[in-house]
């Protein structure tokens, strides 16, 4: 399991680097950076001043050298917006995200184990049936588009919920709900199906033949069995959790990395782009080791 | 254990495998519906521009925002007319081309290089096979919207750029499946036997492996063209997508979104047509993960024997 | 009505599939009473486990639907009883036992929670059970007991992991075990002490036994009644010996007579060329010794049988005499080159000259493709026989050869049985004329019946053709009715070679002894009176 968690970490610094040069060329090789970085309407004496500062004006590898120090360090330069160090803002907004998406994916993750796992044992039934229906609509439905049909019905013509905003619970409950759908409707899918997989496997006989009762055999027996799968689904969908986020913060105006990442690209301040980038990549690789250390817990085979 | 196995009777050889496979989705009426949509969805997407091109930029301001059902101003504005009086009909015809043509060729783009390297990391040795797949963790470890931004933002928003970046987040699923598909295939025992009789590198994959993997990876990209279709409406519908005066379904409920409270239509057409075609292609691509198993077949062709 | 503890009757069971309904099943009666041991015997596709899986309430409905009958425990029907009576009866008094520990065993959970759990999901105490656990699996001979809780199936043997089973099965001392083929997945030796573990028990606790089983050897070691089974019907019943000996019906006479081990054992032509010659092979993974230092030869028109349990190696050195693996060191020779080293060119018409034929037909035929594309893809690799007519006329031909009618070559594998496949298989690797055919367990996942007709094909190709056969195998049997030479190897090492007559009426080596001794015989009387002569070692 160590060789395993350290073979992930050291896969994942590799990546990270991965990441750190494509952004590097991707920002130098692809225009003046002094062009990318500074407002649309600066002098040619401010790009001028802003290469010297900011050494663009040195050979490529040292500045290489100086771009992946200032990340070692977490400095990415300061906000032009907010004029206060990329970071402080990028860490700001994610306390907003982080709640938002952890909240999201507990209820996600819950209510799609115990739905799907209900309908593969009931297969072909009427829960069955509905559950499969929701799913699919669900993960077909562009989040944006339920954002602002929710904001019609229920902040508009009801005026049960607030239209955007953070200040009571009341300002989650919508930017929850959008964010729920999708990942809901794919892992409820996943989860459905490894069950049924894991329901018709040799060991279900065995603990029918033990004279085990059902609900453990689909909750203990089963389940535990059904979760690697779906454990990597729900990794995958607690990352793109971020893509919603950028669309749901956009359309609530909850100030979260997802708004703050438009907000920072429309008004070209790029030091705070670069370190939203680079904090959700850490925070990505983070997960993906809970992620591995999730999947020994489940499965003792994987441990050794 | 259930030991009873069929003996195979005979079966008449009947139909190509084509033709059968139609007749297999004949039978399944939502699957049938859906590729009927989205026949028609490519066909709007081909012809549509030539046809409906004109009327969906000739702006009209007394038709500003007119309501749909109303067939007084003819039938283009059966649903409706958007902010410039231009009717809505028209506008979501046309538009399908460059939604359908930033998706598909994502997908086919994301298809090619993702099934080749897969191809290429499951059949060469450990080292190359090691790299690619670290690649294919640094695009994974990364939320594909957010490359998505960041890159349209250094290149430009552009339909090849789109094209482009949406490909790029989405060639690590094709890269995954197609490696372990034929990791997995090619210790098959046919294949060793197909080693044994003398059988070259070209001749496994392209006579014994491919063919193995291919349905897999049709399945996979129907559904992913979903998922790009998605994405792309995202990134139009945030700004950073698709500009006008192209325009995709994704830009048109964007446009819609200042007149939600006066004209709902602008953005709910739009999004609905998105719904739909997603959710045919879901359902297309959940009929043919067991229309295009030999071992799961059986499934549709017993509904059919009971239908019958 | 008889008193009998457990009592089928006149049950039918059908299976609703694709092709339409299946009877599988049809009016089956049987019973057992404690201490006695009842075999249901047929092979697969007769439907011998379908009545079992009833009585446990485990059949899967769908497909399956039983359509009549009556299953007498104690008095009560099991089929009109509640759902919730039916599970409180399992693992308690009536428990069974499967085929495939690895995979009816819970992947996730210590063995330990397991067999716990026999006990607890019938609410007795957990402290209660864990003692009764430590006590079962010292039992069942386990050496560490204590050790053994806290591991998970994947950590044991296949042998380890059946008594595991057989352990958990036993917690509630149940009136009634029901094995399902127990000891088919294990090597001989293995299935003898798992065979003699549960005699053990079951004279200890005196449960009655129903074993089903395909092998007529296992019928005459352990049971005292049998049923044979044919197409979901029971065909005759009775004692092992009397069915043995005086078997009734024609199903019954045909699986005896198709017992391999009976016939005529062959004599080596020790004069004819050699053809294949190994020297010091070894190969290694990690660990785990494959092959060790590996010498055999094989001359035309012999056939070689390489004998040994999983794990001894066999299979490694076939694979690595194609080059399918590489081998550490050592050399094949191959009418004198040696085929390990051989460049691209050559090898490709050592390809042409040694053929395969693999265990399960079912994996070794490309699914996609038709029976007339499976045998000319030979010609097609080694640009042979351009002409389409001649072709179609050679397969035709060897369809022929193999017993099979020239009209299935336009169809596909999926649409014949295992023992056809098998025949395509064969004819695929006719096509290229070979000189050598290496059968790796070529025979072992086909019935008893059909295994007969696959080796009579072999023998009559051999005579006919003058091939020569590598035979890979663990069944004795038929081994006995095949090679003229064996070599018999254990852990990567050949421990005895010689004449098929020498080897199995004169063994020297303490390994083939005992591989000969727990071989069982079909035969009851023959039986017993091996195991009379085997019991004092």
């Amino acid at each position: 399991m160590t060789k395993l968690i350290s073979q992930r970490v050291i896969a994942s610094l590799l990546s990270l680097l991965g990441l750190l040069i494509l952004v590097f060329f991707l920002s130098r090789l692809t225009g003046d950076p002094a062009v990318l970085f500074l407002p649309i309407d600066a002098t040619e004496e401010m790009k001028t001043q802003f290469r010297a500062l900011h050494g663009l004006d040195l050979p490529i590898l040292e500045q290489f050298g100086r771009y992946v120090w200032d990340f070692v360090h977490l400095d990415f330069g300061e906000s032009l917006r907010k004029a206060r160090p990329a970071i402080d803002v990028v860490l700001e907004a994610y306390a907003w995200t982080l709640p938002l998406a952890g909240i999201t994916m507990g209820l996600v993750v819950v209510a799609a184990i115990v739905l799907g796992s209900l309908a593969a044992f009931n297969v072909g039934g009427f829960f069955d049936r509905l559950v499969s229906i929701v799913s699919l609509i669900g993960a077909s439905a562009p989040d944006f588009w339920i954002a602002i049909v929710a904001i019609v019905v229920f902040a508009i013509n009801l005026s049960w919920l607030p239209t955007s905003g953070v200040g009571t619970p009341w300002h989650w409950v919508l930017p929850i709900a959008v964010l729920f759908i999708r990942p809901f409707g794919l892992i409820v899918q996943v989860v459905r199906g490894s069950m049924l997989t894991a329901l018709s496997a040799q060991y279900v006989k065995t603990a029918r033949a033990k004279g085990v009762k059902n609900l453990p055999i689909i909750f203990v027996h089963t389940l535990r069995n059904a979760m690697l799968p779906v454990i990597t689904v729900i990794g995958d969908q607690a990352a793109a959790m971020l893509n919603g986020a950028v669309i749901v913060e956009t359309i609530f105006g909850f100030p979260g990395i997802g708004k703050l990442m438009i907000d920072s690209i429309l008004q070209r301040d790029f030091n705070v782009v670069l370190a939203a980038i680079m904090v959700t990549a850490l925070a990505i690789f983070i997960m993906n080791i809970l992620i591995d250390l999730a999947y020994g817990l489940l499965d003792p085979r994987i441990r050794n | 254990m259930t030991d009873v196995t069929l003996v195979a009777k005979p079966v008449s050889q009947g139909k190509s495998g084509f033709s059968a496979l139609l007749s297999m989705l004949w039978r399944d009426k939502l699957a049938f519906v859906s590729a009927v949509i989205l026949v028609l969805i490519i066909l709007c997407a081909v012809l549509g521009p030539a046809l409906l091109g004109d009327m969906a930029n000739s702006q009209n301001l007394r038709g500003r925002n007119s309501p749909p059902f109303d067939l007084a101003r003819g039938w283009a504005f059966v649903l409706g007319g958007d902010s410039l009086g231009r009717p809505m009909l028209a506008r979501l015809v046309v538009a399908a081309r460059s939604t359908i043509m930033v998706a598909s060729g994502a997908v086919l783009v994301s298809l090619a290089i993702g099934a080749t390297l897969g191809l290429v990391a499951g059949y060469m040795g450990k080292n190359i096979s090691q790299v690619i797949m670290r690649l294919a963790d640094v695009i994974m470890s990364f939320p594909s919207l957010l490359i998505a931004v960041v890159v349209l933002y250094v290149l430009g928003p552009s339909i090849p750029n789109m094209i482009l970046v949406l490909a790029i987040t989405r060639i690590p699923i094709y890269l995954r499946t197609t490696r372990a598909e034929v990791l997995e295939v090619r210790e098959r025992m046919f294949v060793q036997a197909a080693v044994v009789m003398g059988a070259g590198h070209w001749r496994i994959i392209a006579r014994h492996i491919l063919p193995v993997v291919a349905p897999t990876l049709v399945t996979i990209a129907t559904l992913d063209f979903a998922f790009v279709m998605l994405a792309e409406s995202s990134l139009s519908f945030l700004g950073i997508g698709i500009q006008p005066p192209d325009i995709t379904w994704g830009l048109m409920v964007a446009q819609g979104r200042p007149y939600l409270t006066t004209a709902w239509w602008l953005a709910l057409w739009p999004g609905l047509f998105i719904v739909i075609t997603t959710l045919a292609l879901n359902l297309l691509s959940n009929w043919m993960r067991i229309a295009l198993d030999p071992t799961q077949r059986w499934r549709l062709e017993a509904r059919s024997t009971k239908d019958e | 009505m008889s008193n009998a503890l457990l009592e089928v009757r006149n049950l039918s069971v059908d299976f609703h599939t694709a092709r339409g309904t299946v009877h599988a099943v049809k009016n089956v009666s049987w019973s057992v009473n404690r201490g006695e041991t009842l075999a249901i015997l047929g092979e697969s596709g007769s439907g011998k486990s379908v009545s079992a899986s009833a009585v446990m309430n485990i059949l899967d409905m769908p497909p399956a639907h039983i359509v009549g009958g009556e299953i007498f425990y104690d008095g009560q029907d099991l089929l009109k009883v509640s759902y919730e009576t039916h599970r409180a009866l399992n693992g308690k008094k009536i428990a069974m036992i499967f085929q495939d520990p690895l995979s009816h065993l819970n992947p996730v959970y210590t063995v330990g929670w397991q067999i716990v759990e026999m006990m607890t999901a019938h609410g007795r105490p957990a402290d209660m059970a864990r003692a009764r656990a430590l006590e079962l699996i010292k039992r069942v001979g386990i050496a560490d007991a204590e050790a053994a809780l806290h591991k998970y199936p994947h950590q044991f043997s296949g042998g380890q992991r059946q008594r595991l089973m057989i352990a958990m099965a036993l917690m509630l001392k149940p009136d009634i075990l029901i094995a399902d083929e127990p000891t088919t997945a294990l090597d001989v030796t293995i299935q003898a002490d798992v065979l003699a573990l549960l005699k053990e028990l079951q004279a200890e606790t005196g449960m009655g036994l129903v074993l089903i089983t395909h092998d007529l050897g296992v019928v005459a070691e352990i049971a005292d009644r049998v049923v044979v089974m044919s197409k979901g019907e029971i065909v005759e019943a009775g004692t092992p010996r009397d069915i043995y000996h005086n078997a009734q019906h024609p199903y019954t006479r045909q699986l005896i007579g198709a017992a391999p081990g009976k016939g005529t054992i062959k004599l080596l032509d020790a004069d004819a060329p050699l053809l294949l010659e190994t020297r010091k092979l070894c190969k290694t993974y990690g660990e785990f010794t494959a092959l060790k230092d590996v010498s055999l030869s094989l001359h035309r028109g012999q056939s070689l049988a390489v004998v040994g349990e999983s794990g001894s190696g066999k299979s490694t050195l076939a694979r690595s005499i194609l080059r399918l693996e590489a081998a550490d060191s050592g050399e094949a020779l191959w009418k004198g080159r040696n085929l390990l080293t051989m460049n691209a060119r050559d090898l490709l018409g050592m390809r042409r000259e040694i053929q395969m034929v693999f265990q399960d037909p079912t994996q070794s035929l490309n699914p996609r493709m038709s029976v007339y594309q499976l045998i000319s893809e030979g010609w097609d690799i080694h640009r042979l026989m351009p002409d389409k007519a001649k072709r179609q006329a050679r397969v035709a031909e060897l369809l022929e050869q193999v017993g099979l009618a020239p009209e299935y070559a336009a169809r596909y594998p999926h649409q014949f049985s295992g023992g056809q496949r098998q025949r395509i298989a064969i004819a695929r690797a006719l096509a290229l004329e070979p000189e050598l055919i290496i059968c790796d367990e070529a025979v072992s996942a086909l019935d008893v019946s059909i295994q007969a007709q696959v080796i009579a094909l072999l023998d009559d190709l051999r005579a006919r053709l003058g091939i020569s056969f590598l035979f890979i195998a663990h069944d004795l049997g038929v081994v006995r009715d095949f090679a003229d030479t064996v070599v018999v190897m254990k852990a990567g090492e050949i421990v005895e070679r010689g004449p098929t007559a020498q080897i199995f009426d004169a063994p020297r080596h303490p390994y083939t002894q005992r591989l000969l001794a727990a071989n069982l015989d079909p035969d009851p009387d023959m039986q017993a009176q091996r195991r009379l002569a085997g019991a004092p070692a």
